[in-house]
């Protein structure tokens, strides 16, 4: 079926063009690695690798055992961590219902003198879907 | 089987087979649509950690599937079409399109709804969530240009290319939850390593995702069967077919 040299010649050009612009999309990607990153690491803001003066999200696991609520306000602090470095939070508002300790979140805001101070808590929930009597 | 395959590129054989299959397909996608919705409302546990509202997946994961699926099918006849030029793939690339587009639009709203209640939002600029935005503005795009000129025809070979272009957007959604840190989820289904999920609960979703197959591989023949009864309606063949006869 391939034999009749226009259609081989058609493929070719399909093929090439499916190429140039695989090739060109991966580039592009690569340019712009950095902007697709939805949040950042505790460690990799530590490190200085999140771009710094202005907002941005970091996000990790609630620590165990870290958050607190002050009574009689929405004001919440606790620390995000990614298991190798912790980054003390604090936010004032509603958090979503999946938002506990020992589950991942996604907090926007700005670091101050050490201490994230969040505008919007966003929880992320994982790929696990069980049964209640089945969950370890 | 390939002598088959090659007859089914005929568009009089293509038209006679496509319309029992359509129909088949349709009941077949209600025979498991029924038990489907009923796993997916009540035959399957609750999700220890989102409880209810998880439920959602059984629309959500088929929809957004068939989206990415139907494009992947869509560019297999982009290529065919541009090889072979068979007025059968260029009908069936176009078919695809709407039903497609329909589907990442549903993919999208479950998407949100679920979103808000569990994430706390109903939209984020992640990788994920962007890249299929992107497909549906894609879709909307190539069916502009199938509608550009009344001579569909014409329209063909621009179509063909610009949805193989656009197939660079497929893996880019399948895989930047891995890529790149996203407030989507990973890969339940199809990942390396444990269990992700319940059996029962998978069982219900590819049961929910066989049903959304069917349906949209019975909605694409039967509108990619009369597209071409159009396109060849001045051909012998059309003209012998007793459903498309003129009193």
């Amino acid at each position: 079926m391939m034999k009749s040299p226009t259609r081989r010649r058609r493929l070719l050009w399909i093929a090439a063009i499916a190429l140039a612009v695989s090739g060109t999309a991966w580039g592009v990607i690569r340019a712009f690695n950095d902007n697709m990153v939805f949040f950042y690491t505790p460690s990799q803001l530590l490190a200085g690798e999140a771009p710094g003066g202005r907002s941005l999200r970091i996000g990790g696991m609630v620590e165990a055992g870290s958050l607190e609520r002050e009574a009689g306000t929405l004001t919440i602090r606790f620390r995000i961590t990614d298991q190798q470095h912790t980054v003390p939070v604090t936010y004032t508002g509603v958090t979503p219902d999946l938002f506990k300790e020992g589950k991942g979140a996604v907090a926007q805001g700005e670091l101050r003198n050490g201490v994230f101070v969040a505008s919007e808590i966003l929880a992320k929930h994982d790929e696990n879907y069980m049964p209640p009597k089945l969950k370890n | 089987m390939l002598t088959f395959l090659k007859q089914l590129g005929s568009p009089p054989r293509f038209f006679k087979v496509s319309g029992p299959l359509s129909r088949g397909l349709t009941i077949a996608a209600a025979l498991l649509g029924i038990p489907g919705l009923w796993l997916a409302l009540a035959g399957t546990p609750t999700d220890a950690q989102q409880g209810e509202v998880y439920r959602i997946i059984y629309l959500h994961v088929p929809a957004a599937w068939m989206s990415m699926f139907l494009y992947s099918v869509a560019t297999g006849y982009a290529v065919l079409y541009w090889i072979w030029r068979s007025p059968v793939s260029a009908v069936m690339m176009r078919a695809l399109l709407p039903t497609g587009a329909w589907m990442t639009l549903v993919a999208l709203v479950t998407g949100s709804l679920w979103g808000k209640p569990t994430w706390g939002t109903y939209w984020v600029w992640d990788a994920r969530l962007t890249s299929e935005l992107m497909l549906l503005f894609i879709y909307l795009g190539l069916m502009a240009l199938a509608h550009l000129v009344e001579d569909e025809t014409k329209t063909d070979r621009a179509l063909a290319l610009f949805t193989v272009v656009g197939m660079v957007n497929i893996p880019l959604i399948y895989f930047s939850v891995v890529f790149w840190n996203t407030l989507h989820q990973g890969m339940s289904i199809g990942a390396p390593g444990a269990a992700r999920m319940a059996p029962e609960m998978k069982i219900a979703l590819l049961v929910c995702t066989f049903a959304v197959w069917f349906a949209c591989a019975a909605i694409a023949l039967a509108r990619g069967r009369w597209l071409l009864a159009m396109r060849e309606a001045r051909s012998r063949w059309v003209r012998e077919v007793p459903e498309l006869a003129t009193p």
